[in-house]
């Protein structure tokens, strides 16, 4: 449905008058650099990174709030930015909706006038009587359950609800396409939980096609359809979240998303499905890499901590190690045990029934296909 | 320059600059753009600010340097201005003294009474505010004449009611240039104490507790930390002082021609009103005046060019704990009625005393059964005060229009695109800030006195410069309403469909409708005191309310004066009660726009 190709955003200078000074993009740092995905109808896809990835940059200029330096973005058959053919629709006739992170409620306006506002501002053609949009108002702010507050005053109402608000505004014109900036990161713990499920829920009973672009992981992984990761202005895997998760494709994805032990090695022999890799610490097996590596590859491995399985005997498992209990931390639902084996490090994640005290010598070992292959390079 | 050179070729002919054949979409985006109200509106207020602010200057310049028989470049303005006996070095001299001397007594003052009212636990803390309204309603040279009437060595009260008895002489001479600092500086001071309060509020406490908690003595605290912070406003508020004092016309003709104390702007009111006319003088005047301003602007920014980086107004108001002045209190309270005293009674209550004498004299059993009201009598049955009074209302209330319309526009241009040249635009729109009025007033009439527009010897002329003069204070008022305002604001308002016209009309100006509704009453207040200008380019019939005081100096009619000056005070008054409570209203709402 909207298709992203190699977009690119550089702040460094307008385009112009580089190009009269004939300068060339080497000299040139992008925020966001060469970027492509394509968005699937009825999905939730989540562009996710750390601060200063690219992420809302991206998003920004899908919106047309943005100039891409170079690029394409299109709707469906409808193009909405290309830098060769020098189009760039403006954001008001781009059709789409928009929750900001900071909801950016008009404060001048009472509730209900902030959502009729889209209605109000359609071209005159396509604009519905004031009856129509008096019932479509009522409608959507039913559904956000803000019906009772429809005359008060925009800022009058908390924070859980604003951001309601702001959803139901976004929602009012039936957009093909929502875009949503980080709308949860303004609500404290508690309140962003239920809102994350609302917000799932809402998007699968509209059967809405939204981006959605955060920095938390969690919700990330809670939400969306796929999953874009994003660094440093660039796309580092797009995937199912469980794929996101299980399977990282770089080293940097499997450490922004959740916590994961690395080990350096090299591939000794590849037997069908399962390739042996050669660590300073010992041999281990990975079951159905993603991609087959060649003997003699340097790879890296990824093993999460709640995989690492931890006894006191000897069970003769396959990838099975020995180590030491370094450091034992209790986080209540969950206990962490650090086991030191050489000069390396390797968290375990276990049911706190498992608690074993620093100092003893422990057994663990991780199943094949719990080793996560990442390539290297 | 190229902003403007740029927009004004938008719309004509591209052929200059043939578009290179790599972006074939350049001539369909011209046309886009052309059609669009965005590009016509934002194009026009650009053109708009660039002829008020480029114009007349030009004018002056070349009409300066223009040699007698019109044809070449000629220093001879200069050397008739400067050289010779025209004793241009004296006046230099008085200058430089006059507008230092006031600024540092403004700021001093101000930033004292500011650091009090902020940060201490001082009694009396709304008379502060009281103070400082004085400037908005005793214009400039009802001030001047309350000193004179204070301070006449002859027959001023001071002398007459608290020296002589005392001390058998009359050492208070208001006609020195010691008697002129006085006046323009106490009469500045509630600015500097206003710009000062701001930033004192805007200053995170945060900042200076936790030197405090590093072990910081207070003094220290003040000295490392608070006096560093305010810096930037320090310095901005000075060069403000200096150059409004530079600029200041009252104070130095009523009070300084007197004794044949000169200062450029008398100077130039001075060759202006002899006959022949030498307008290449006054141009000459006129630009060293410029320049001048122009070195404080100068010399400020390069003592700020390292505090751009800690800007420390963040918008919001901290309330911090105060500093709790002890035994001290009892005399800071004192001090602060006396201050109010000083600069607020003594000047109103005097000119409510003069303005019921036949003729001005000092209170005794004789003038004090002799009161009455005939000056009021006598103002009300002048035919010129109505029509005075009229224009004053029209122009005020044209000149805030027009300038806060333009400034909203120009302000979003400057700081919400990222157009190329709006630096220049931002510059352009407070250049008007150092021309001083009469310079103004001068180099408009170069202009329109060569132009065929007929507008010489009307109102509209003094609208034009009234404009000019304002411009300045609408972008301070606009700009600072428009950064105060979240840019989601307006992109979620194009994202929801809305055009740039239906954006600016439907968010934009609303939200920003409390800043510029205060632009708009202040401006309309200055420019009923408005005289610098005035007095070189209204003609009879075309009188506005301070050139009737003016007037009135002349003749001699101080009595008739202070009756037409109280009238106007009284006027001043209720337009600034009336906008302390549009302004409360919209500022309450403006505080819950920020909280958002």
């Amino acid at each position: 449905m909207l298709t992203v190709e190699s977009l690119k955003k550089s702040y460094d200078e307008a385009p112009g008058r580089a190009a009269r000074r004939k300068k060339r993009d080497t000299t040139r740092t992008y925020a966001v650099g060469g970027v492509d995905f394509e968005v699937n109808d009825g999905e939730l896809f989540t562009l996710l990174g750390p601060s200063g990835c690219g992420k809302t940059t991206t998003l920004r200029s899908i919106a047309g709030l943005e100039r891409p330096t170079e690029g394409k973005v299109a709707l469906g058959g409808r193009v909405l930015f290309d830098s060769a053919q020098d189009v760039n629709l403006r954001p008001n006739q781009r059709g789409f909706g928009m929750v900001f992170q900071s909801y950016a409620i008009w404060p001048h306006m009472t509730v209900a006038k902030n959502v009729s506002f889209p209605l109000e501002v359609m071209p005159r053609a396509k604009r519905p009587s004031r009856q129509e949009i008096d019932h479509q108002v009522a409608e959507v702010l039913e559904s956000v359950e803000l019906g009772a507050y429809a005359q008060r005053s925009a800022t009058k109402l908390s924070g859980g609800q604003q951001q309601r608000l702001a959803l139901a505004r976004a929602l009012v014109t039936r957009p093909e396409l929502m875009l949503l900036d980080e709308p949860l990161s303004n609500l404290d713990a508690k309140l962003r939980e239920t809102m994350r499920f609302e917000l799932k829920r809402l998007q699968r009973e509209l059967n809405l096609t939204a981006i959605y672009v955060t920095h938390d992981q969690a919700e990330a992984l809670v939400m969306s359809s796929r999953i874009a990761v994003m660094n440093e202005g660039r796309v580092e895997q797009i995937g199912k979240p469980r794929e996101i998760y299980t399977r990282p494709a770089t080293r940097f994805v499997a450490e922004f998303i959740g916590t994961s032990n690395f080990l350096e090695g090299k591939v000794v022999a590849v037997n069908g499905g399962e390739v042996e890799v050669d660590t300073p610490h010992g041999r281990l097996v990975a079951a159905d890499p993603p991609r087959k590596p060649v003997v003699g590859d340097p790879v890296l491995l990824s093993i999460r901590p709640e995989c690492v399985d931890l006894s006191r005997e000897r069970r003769g498992l396959p990838n099975e190690w020995t180590g030491t209990v370094r450091t034992r931390a209790f986080l209540g639902d969950v206990v962490d045990h650090i086991v030191q084996i050489g000069d390396t490090e390797i968290r375990n994640r276990s049911n706190p029934t498992l608690s074993i005290p620093p100092g003893t010598e422990v057994h663990f070992s991780v199943t094949p296909d719990k080793v996560t292959l990442v390539p290297v390079g | 320059m190229a902003l403007i050179s740029a927009s004004r070729k938008d719309p004509a002919a591209p052929s200059q600059d043939p578009p290179p054949p790599s972006r074939p979409g350049l001539l369909t985006r011209l046309r886009r753009k052309r059609l669009s109200a965005q590009t016509l509106l934002v194009g026009g207020a650009v053109i708009v600010v660039g002829y008020l602010a480029v114009v007349p200057l030009g004018y002056l310049i070349h009409d300066t340097f223009l040699d007698a028989d019109g044809s070449g470049v000629s220093l001879d303005a200069f050397s008739r201005a400067y050289g010779g006996n025209s004793q241009s070095g004296d006046m230099l001299l008085n200058s430089l003294w006059f507008a230092l001397g006031s600024a540092a007594l403004a700021l001093i003052l101000g930033t004292t009474l500011a650091y009090i009212q902020v940060r201490t636990d001082t009694p009396f803390k709304s008379l502060f505010f009281a103070a400082s309204l004085v400037p908005l309603i005793v214009p400039g040279i009802l001030y001047s004449t309350s000193w004179i009437f204070l301070g006449d060595p002859q027959s001023g009260l001071l002398n007459a009611l608290l020296f002589k008895p005392l001390t058998g002489t009359s050492p208070v001479n208001i006609y020195s240039v010691w008697g002129m600092i006085w006046v323009q500086g106490l009469h500045l001071s509630p600015v500097a104490f206003l710009l000062m309060v701001a930033a004192f509020r805007a200053m995170d406490p945060s900042l200076e507790e936790s030197a405090a908690m590093s072990g910081a003595s207070r003094l220290t605290v003040l000295r490392r930390i608070t006096v560093p912070l305010v810096r930037p406003a320090l310095i901005s508020a000075a060069l403000l002082m200096f150059v409004q004092s530079l600029e200041s016309f009252e104070v130095p003709a009523l009070l300084g021609l007197q004794n044949g104390i000169y200062v450029f702007t008398s100077r130039i009111y001075f060759v202006l009103r002899s006959y022949p006319t030498d307008y290449g003088a006054a141009g000459a005047y006129a630009i060293g005046l410029l320049l001048i301003a122009a070195a404080g602007v100068l010399l400020s920014s390069w003592l700020q060019r390292s505090s751009r980086n800690f800007q420390t107004v963040t918008g919001k108001a901290f309330r911090p704990r105060p500093v709790e002045l002890g035994r001290a209190r009892p005399v800071v309270g004192v001090a602060v009625i006396v201050y109010f005293l000083i600069t607020v009674v003594l000047p109103v209550a005097v000119l409510v005393y003069a303005s019921l004498l036949k003729y001005y004299a000092a209170p005794s059993a004789e003038t004090l059964s002799s009161l009455t009201f005939d000056n009021y009598r006598q103002v009300f049955d002048m035919p010129l005060a109505f029509t005075a009074l009229k224009n004053s209302l029209i122009l005020g209330l044209g000149a805030a229009t027009v300038v806060m319309l333009l400034t909203a526009v120009v302000s979003w241009v400057v700081l919400r695109t990222k157009a190329r040249g709006r630096r220049l635009l931002d510059l352009l729109a407070f250049t008007p800030i150092v021309i001083p009025g009469l310079v103004l007033g001068l180099a408009l009439a170069f202009v329109y006195l060569r132009m065929p527009l007929p507008i010489y010897g009307t109102l509209l002329i003094l609208l034009v410069s009234y404009c000019t003069r304002y411009l300045p204070y609408g972008m301070r008022y606009s700009s600072a309403a428009m950064a105060q305002m979240a840019p989601e604001l307006e992109e979620s308002a194009a994202v929801s469909g809305a055009s740039w016209f239906q954006t600016f009309r439907r968010v934009l100006l609303p939200l920003m409708s409390s800043g510029i509704l205060a632009g708009w009453v202040y401006i309309l207040v200055v420019s009923f005191r408005e005289l610098s200008s005035t007095i070189l380019l209204y003609s009879p019939g075309k009188e506005v309310l301070s050139v009737l005081i003016w007037e009135q100096f002349e003749n001699g009619q101080f009595t008739t004066l202070a009756a037409l000056g109280v009238c106007m005070v009284l006027l001043l008054v209720v337009l600034v009660a009336l906008a302390y409570r549009l302004g409360a209203r919209f500022g309450l709402q403006g505080q819950a726009d920020s909280s958002n």
